[in-house]
Parts: structure tokens; sequence; C-alpha cells
């Protein structure tokens, strides 16, 4: 389409600019964050030229790159993207823009690594987005841990250590069975391309078996209930820059990958186990927003949040079975996908803010107890009208983007059942709840001690990134078309590809029926 | 028998390889103490010069010369090239090593050849008594090296063990080949595989040759439950014999189990894939776990080791071209790793202090951010974290494995490696997140700097660019 490898640039230019900075250790650390806010700035305006040069009508791969890698398993350097993975790169080039920013002054120690390593992570996970082979996504996939890692075990809180090895052997354990099943399937289809996997017939007992191998390596990651435990861990202790990565990335790529690969490649055992992934959704969205209310720690208590509104993003994408047995057509299915989709992103930018609230919070107090504040509204007033609005905003507040992922996934719901609507619906309430509860606490009453009447109010610096994530937060809440617009097709085509059955003999039927008129 | 002078243009790298290491010998007695470092340059070029040889003899027709007991294939050539690279960054790590005594003396380098000298002969072998030479040749060599210090108790001790064990373990390989003799009446590798071939049935003598021969190789590789010598032996030896040990032999072994298993009784699959199996997942199993208890550097990597012999045994149990070419693959690029690893303990070692704790790898990343940065490309190449060689090293044998319907294998394999990347993390951990214990600066060589440097580059770029070498090992077995 392009001649511009603009895919490839995504990729390599944040890398580049990483191990840059890592040869620029000795320059100090004004020059390192300066060259790594260059290098994160360029990456963001150059995936833009995405979203301006993104064919809405089509839902086949745009910007594809496809050169031989490894030839001698047919393993190629393929990039592309679709309307699903094109907005979850720009939330990650955005989002490390934020990161930079917000790690300017806190870190003195190791600068240059600490830029360096969330630059490599922007383009390895750029990477995750757009491979298009299973062994390229792969390779991005388990390389993106090694820096976080880095970054959770060396700036991170006083248990780091104990949090950044669960972490990195809680996903390493999940992906390690992925890559059974991409093996299992190279040797089926004579290819790791994923568009071939997509078109691989495979019988019952094979689509359960890769489900469940897809199923442990995205679970982890988004985190789902049960394996959810290593996320509260990894968030408390992790800087404030890997928490907003993390939360608004890293587990968007599991959510990702059910789109990606469980449901494509295995559209039978996906429908036939979705009671699972319903039940799992429903239980982080009840159980998990319960536990959120109860938390002491403010970190603690957004990462179960995030846990409990990735149940929403999971139960959306799975609610399509549902609807699609109910409903008969596809046009009420996509609601609840999209719904997904959009909740990844809103989540995306309101969990890094609430995040990036809490590090400025952090930064100034060296506390995350909420016990330990109280009235800050009165010394940070500009701070305490951005955390109250990102609350509502976790919250679901209309006029947010969250308001409009939420909605769409709890009327899919609806139609699919009303239990399921009735269960998911309890978040509003309960979201509400350890939100506000939280914000009343920490911002709202009188000065709770000496420490917070002695706080400063946010800077120039904090009020740029919290203000341009109050602006998306906005325009995706009050003007959600262009994001829904650009996933439409794509939508469309992963539900009418998962409609059909890979089962050899309903596949027969499936055609005939096509046939007839 | 008269044999024709052609016959020798295959053996061109063995003889110059022991031209030269005679040739050395005599120069260190002469001119030993006047010019320390002659021996160590000599041997280099040596080195270098037999890579060339063989790499050159690539494309050359697989011949059988010296009436059979000689064999020359493109397997033997990439095999030589291997080795004769990784002993050659062996010694330059080892030129540095100098915690007990001060430099090495010369003989190191001139046992080193004759180990490599042993090798070459094992990995071209065409009859059982030239594979039982070179194993020896090789043994010998290492056995004098694990006893250079000959002041350290430990060195002696494991000297010994090794010894004593490696004896036993020859044993029981002779004692399977005399029966392989007995039911096949050849030594010759190609006869016996059609002398099998022609068999009805299985007939109890085969069975039983199969089963020592089974035993001597696991010894040889350091399968579980042969491996008891390693942990002692890796320990107790200077580590740059343990550098040597550790690396080279694997790839001379696995052209030993190509040999003997794949060649000479190919007919027999079915059943040593069975005794494979167990000890590939007995190796998986023990090795990693018991890793994780370890607290000294060099044992560590020994049991670390002992998984990674289970990864290859599982490339060569497949029974495939692509499961054999797998595990050469895996050979080659885990002996890269290999000394990586135990160069690593020599860079942080000075005189008179060994630094083969994990505890000395504290806060490498403080001391010096580049060659922390090195160890953690090796740790994950290790744990098979892409993007590095590792991982596709793991990725060909796991594809082999899956190809021929054992999925099973492939499962315990992956979840053992969940296991084991514990301990190669933990490695990081302590590189990146602790303090360090000693704040001397490090007194590194410029040439281990620069070793140590290619190493590390060497194992990302191969992740990065890993088709080359995958084609070649294809290439060898099509």
């Amino acid at each position: 389409m392009i001649d511009t490898p603009l895919l490839s640039l995504l990729v390599w230019l944040p890398i580049a600019g990483g191990i840059a900075l890592l040869a620029m250790d000795a320059m100090g650390n004004r020059a390192c964050r300066q060259t790594a806010l260059v290098v994160a700035l360029a990456t963001f305006l150059l995936s833009l030229l995405l979203y301006t040069g993104f064919d809405l009508e089509t839902a086949a791969m745009q910007f594809q790159e496809k050169h031989s890698w490894i030839a001698a398993f047919d393993v190629n350097y393929h990039l592309g993207v679709d309307g699903i993975s094109m907005p979850l790169i720009i939330l990650t080039t955005f989002t490390t823009v934020l990161v930079v920013l917000a790690g300017w002054q806190v870190i003195q120690n190791r600068t240059a690594q600490y830029m360096a390593s969330f630059l490599i992570m922007e383009g390895l996970m750029n990477g995750v987005f757009a491979a298009l082979d299973g062994v390229l996504f792969y390779v991005f996939w388990e390389a993106m841990l090694v820096p976080m890692f880095l970054i959770i075990g060396i700036w991170g809180g006083p248990n780091r250590v104990y949090a950044t090895i669960k972490f990195f052997l809680y996903t390493f354990l999940g992906s390690v069975f992925m890559l059974v099943a991409l093996i299992y399937m190279y040797l089926k289809s004579g290819s790791f391309s994923i568009l071939d996997f997509h078109m691989l017939p495979l019988n019952m007992t094979e689509q359960v078996l890769i489900f469940f191998a897809f199923l442990m390596a995205f679970a982890v990651k988004v985190p789902m209930w049960p394996v959810h435990t290593w996320l509260p861990d990894a968030h408390v202790e992790a800087p404030t820059g890997g928490s907003v990565v993390l939360a608004a990335i890293m587990l968007k790529i599991g959510g990702y990958g059910f789109l990606r690969f469980s449901l494509p490649i295995t559209p039978d055992a996906s429908g036939a186990l979705d009671w699972l992934i319903i039940l799992m959704s429903l239980v982080a969205v009840v159980y998990i927003g319960f536990v959120a209310l109860v938390q002491q720690d403010m970190k603690k208590l957004i990462a179960y949040s995030s846990i409990a509104h990735m149940g929403f993003v999971t139960l959306g994408i799975f609610l399509v079975f549902t609807l699609m047995d109910n409903n008969g057509s596809l046009q009420g299915a996509s609601m609840g996908m999209e719904g997904g989709i959009v909740q990844m992103i809103s989540h995306g930018f309101i969990s890094g803010a609430l995040f990036l609230c809490v590090g400025v919070l952090y930064d100034r107090m060296h506390s995350r107890q909420i016990s330990d504040y109280g009235g800050v509204v009165n010394t940070m007033p500009v701070f305490a009208a951005f955390m109250v609005f990102f609350a509502m905003a976790n919250a679901g507040l209309p006029g947010t983007s969250a308001f409009v992922g939420e909605f769409m996934v709890i009327l899919a719901s609806f139609k699919a059942n009303f239990w399921f609507a009735f269960l998911a619906a309890t978040t509003l309430i309960l979201g509400a709840a350890y939100s506000l509860w939280m914000v009343k606490r920490v911002v709202f009453g009188e000065i709770a001690n000496d420490n917070v009447k002695q706080l400063e109010d946010i800077n120039a610096r904090e009020f740029v990134i919290l203000g341009s994530l109050v602006v998306v937060v906005l325009l995706f809440g009050l003007y959600p078309a262009p994001l829904v617009e650009v996933m439409h097709a794509s939508v469309g085509q992963l539900l009418e590809h998962v409609s059909v059955s890979k089962l050899p003999m309903e596949t027969g039927l499936a055609l005939m029926n096509s046939v007839q008129p | 028998m008269t044999i024709p002078l052609t016959d020798f243009a295959p053996l061109v790298t063995e003889m110059f390889v022991l031209t030269m290491a005679c040739t050395i010998l005599v120069v260190e007695a002469f001119f030993g103490q006047q010019f320390r470092q002659l021996s160590y340059v000599l041997s280099q070029l040596t080195l270098l010069f037999a890579a060339v040889i063989s790499w050159n003899m690539l494309d050359m027709d697989s011949v059988v010369v010296l009436g059979g007991t000689f064999v020359h294939d493109p397997m033997a050539a990439l095999l030589k090239t291997a080795i004769f690279l990784v002993v050659f960054g062996a010694f330059i790590y080892a030129r540095s090593y100098q915690a007990s005594k001060g430099p090495l003396r010369g003989e190191y380098y001139v046992l080193g050849l004759f180990a490599v000298l042993g090798m070459m002969v094992m990995i071209s072998a065409h009859s059982l008594l030239t594979i039982y030479l070179g194993l020896e040749l090789l043994s010998l060599s290492l056995y004098a090296m694990v006893a250079f210090d000959r002041n350290s108790s430990a060195a002696s001790e494991a000297a010994m063990k090794y010894f004593v064990l490696g004896a036993l373990a020859s044993g029981m390989l002779l004692y399977g080949m005399s029966m392989l003799y007995g039911a096949t009446g050849s030594l010759d590798i190609a006869e016996i595989a059609n002398a099998i071939a022609a068999m009805e049935g299985r007939s109890m003598i085969l069975i039983f040759a199969l089963c020592f021969i089974v035993v001597g190789l696991s010894f040889k590789f350091g399968a579980v439950p042969f491996h008891m010598w390693i942990p002692d032996v890796y320990h107790g030896a200077p580590t740059a014999v343990t550098l040597f040990i550790g690396s080279a032999p694997k790839i001379a072994a696995f052209a030993m189990a190509m040999r003997l298993l794949a060649e000479s009784m190919g007919s027999l699959m079915l059943d040593w894939q069975g005794m494979l199996a167990i000890l590939a997942v007995l190796s998986l199993a023990l090795g990693n776990v018991v890793a994780i208890a370890q607290t000294n550097l060099k044992r560590m990597l020994a049991y670390s080791t002992i998984s990674h012999v289970g990864f290859l045994v599982l490339g060569i149990l497949a029974g495939t071209a692509e499961g054999y070419s797998a595990s050469m693959f895996y050979a080659i690029t885990y002996a890269l790793m290999a000394i990586g690893g135990f160069g690593m303990i020599i860079l942080l070692s000075r005189k008179g202090y060994e630094a083969d704790r994990l505890d000395d790898l504290k806060g490498l990343n403080e001391r010096s951010p580049w060659f922390a940065f090195m160890m953690l490309i090796l740790m994950l190449s290790m744990a098979g974290v892409p993007p590095t060689v590792g991982f596709y090293a793991k990725l060909s044998v796991l594809q082999a494995v899956i190809h021929v319907d054992m999925l099973w294998l492939a499962l315990v394999a992956v979840f053992f490696s969940v296991i084991g990347a514990f301990y190669y993390i933990r490695v990081i951990k302590l590189m990146y997140f602790d303090k360090p214990e000693s704040e001397q600066p490090l007194v590194i060589n410029t040439d281990l700097q620069i070793a140590m440097s290619v190493n590390g580059l060497a194992v990302l770029l191969l992740g990065l660019f890993p088709g080359g070498l995958l084609a070649l090992c294809l290439n060898v077995f099509s």
C-alpha cells in the first residue's frame, strides 16, 4: 500500500532509540530523558499515520510487510494491522510518551536504562500487535517480558523481587503451552502464518486442546480470575510507569490474543466453551469488584479494578456465540465484541491515568496507603479535579469513554441472557463504590495530617500528562464513532469467520446452505 | 592392506591438528619459559586454520576411507568446524584464567588440542573401534586437564571421580560394542546397520548390546541417572577446564550418538526411542529442579547442562532428519552458551579469587552494565526466551518431537523449562536488583572483553537471524 515500512519503523525505531540510550548512559540524565521523549514522540506521530492512512472499508490486513526470515521453518517477517490491532498500537505509542514524561523527575537512578527499557518494550509491544506470523508473534510476546521484568525489579517497591519473578514465571508458564499449540498448527498447516492458521481445519479434540493452550497464555495475561494473582503484586511493586504500561497495554495483549487467535482458530471450541469464559469473566466482575472494595492500598485497588474491567472485555468478546444463537444475526453479536474492544482502549486510558494519579501522590508522600491521605483537595485542588474525573470515568460515568464500552457490553449481555446482564451491571454499582469511596477518603474531607498539608499541587508537566488523558477520555466518550468505525469492518469479518464451523462435516453443510437460494 | 594415498585427503584436518599438537608440545618444552604466550598463540592459529579447512570441506561428498574406519560427510565437517570455533573461544577465556595459580601453563593447550583431536576422531568414526579410540583420547586428555591444579584437593577428587566413573562407562560401552560385534560380525557401522536390518525379529543379544551402549552414551552426555559425575567434576575442576568440558565434548557426544544409534542401529529405533525418552524426561526433571537449590554458579550450570542434555536427547529420539538436525543445532548453540556462562566466572575472578558463587554476580549491573547485559542474554538464551538462539534450539527440538506424535514429551519439556526459567532469572535478579558485594573494580583483559562481547552478541544475533545455521544443520541430514 505505502512503500515506507511504517510498521517496521514503529517496531524498530523505539528499539533502536532504546539501544542508543543505553550507549549514551554517560551523557547524563537530562540528555537521556530528552532523547527518550523525542523518540517516543516521533513514534507516536508515526503511529498516527496508521490512522490517517487506514482504509475503513476493508477487513483485510493493511500496511503489510512480508519478508522471509527463517526459511528452514517457513517463518516470515510478516507484519500487518487490521481494525482491531491498529487502535492498540496507537494506544501503545501514546502511553509510552506519557510514561516517559511521568518518569521525568522521579527516576534519578539509572535513568538511561529506565527510559531504554520502556522504549524497547514499546517496540516489542507494537510488534506483538502487528505480527502476522506465529513465531514472530511469540518472539515479541516473550521478549516483551524481559524489559518489564527489569523495570519492576530495578525500580520497583520493597517487595519487587518477589513480584517480578512471579510476574515472569506466571506469564512464561502460560505462554509455553501456546508455543506447543503454534508448533502443532505449523505441522498441520505447513506454515506459521496466523492467517493460514485461521483457515486451518481442525477437529473438535484438536480445537479444544489448542483453545486451552491459548487460554492459559491469554488468561494469565488479561488476567482472568483465577490466574490473576500476579497482577496486584506486580502493580503494587512496579514504578508508576511500569504500572501504567502493565494496565494500559500489557493486559490488552491478552484480550487481543483472544480476538486474533482463540476465536478465529478454534471457533467451535470457543463456541462450546464460551460458558467457561463467561463464567470466569462474571466472577472477575463481581467477586474482584468486592475485593477491590476492601483494599487499603490505592494501587492494589486500581489493580483489582483493572481485573474487573478486563472481565468486561472477555465477557463482551465471548458473548458473541450466545448472541448469534439467539438472534441468528451477526449484527447484534458485533455489539458485544466492539464493546469489548472499546472497553480495552478506554480502560487503557483510564487505568493508566489512575496509576499516574497515584504516582503523583506517591512522588510527594511516598505512601500508597489510603489511610495516609485525606483532604488532598485543600492543598492540591487542580490535581483533585483530575483524580475525581478519572475515578468517575473508572466508574463508567456517561460522557467518558468507559461508559461507551460498558454500555455496549451490558446491552449485548441483555440480549444474550438476563442474568449475564444482571451480574455484569453490578459493576456499575461496585465500580462506583470502590472508585468514589477511594476518592472520598483520599481527596475530600479535612486535611488528615501534616504531610498532606505540605503537598504542592501538580506542575505543568503533570498537568500536560493528565490533561491529555482527560481530552482523549472525553473525546471517545462523547464521540466514539472514529474508534468504532475503524474496527467495524474487521469485527464484522471476524464474526463471519467465527460463525462458520471448522468441523469437517458441518463445514460441508454450511457451504451447502450458502449455495442454496 | 595397502592404503591408497588419496585416502588421506579427508583426514587433512586431523593430520594437521595432530602435527601441530605434537609441535606445540615440543615448542612448549623448549621455549615455554622464555615465550609464555607462544603455545597459546600457536594453538589458536591451529584451531583457526583447522576451522577454515573443515569449513571448506563442507561441500565434499561423503566418503569412507581407511578400510571403512573413517568417514567424511557434511555432518562431520560442520561439527568439526563448530568444535574448532568453540574451543577457540574457550582458549581465549582460559588464557585469562589465573584465579588460583596465575596463568595457565602451556600443557593446557596441548591437552586441549589432543582432546580436540579425540573429538574429531569420534565425529568421523565409521567403525566401533574408531569411536572408542576417539572417545578414549578425549577422555584421557580431560582427566588430565581436570587434575591440572594438582595442589587443589577438590580438583584431585574431581579428577579421580571422573576417571573412575569414566572408565566404568567406557567399559560399559566397550562391552556393548563387543556384543554388537558378536551379533553382527562386524565393526563397520554400515555393515552393522545392514546386518541388523537383515535380521528376522530381534535377538536378545542385540538388545543387551543396545542397553550397554546407551548407558555408555548417557554417561558421556551426562544424562540422568548417569549424571553423578557432572556436578562434582564441573565444580572441582579449574574453571578454564570446566569451560572446556562443558562445551565442545557435548558436540562430540552428539556425533557419537548419531553414529552409534542412528547410523548403526537405526533399525532398532523403536527400542532406543523408549530408553532415550526415559533419560530425557529424567534429565529435564532432575536438572531443572536441582539447579534451583544451588548456590554455586558452576554447580548450577552443571545441573543446567543436565537439563539441556535432556532437550538434546529429545531431538535424537525423534529419529527423523528433522530431529537430528534440531539436536545438532541444540548441541552447537548450547556449547556457545556454555562457554559464555563459564567465561563469565573467569571474567569476574581475579588473582587468588575464584568468583564461582552466585553471590559474586550480585550487582553486576552497577559494576559493569555491558557485561551484565551479556550475561542477561546468555541466561535468557539458556532459559529459551526469544529473541536469543536458545529459543530456536528449543523450538526446533519441540517441533521435531511433536512431528513424530510425541506431544506428551513436548509438554513435559516445556513444563520443566518453565521451572528451569526460575534459576536463570534468579541470576538476572542477582545482577540487576541486588547491591554488589564487593566494590572492587573489574580488571578484565582486552581479549577477554572482546570474547565475552562477541559471545553474547553471537547468541543474540543468532537469535535474530537463526535461519542460516538452521538451514546448515538441516542440509547436513538431507
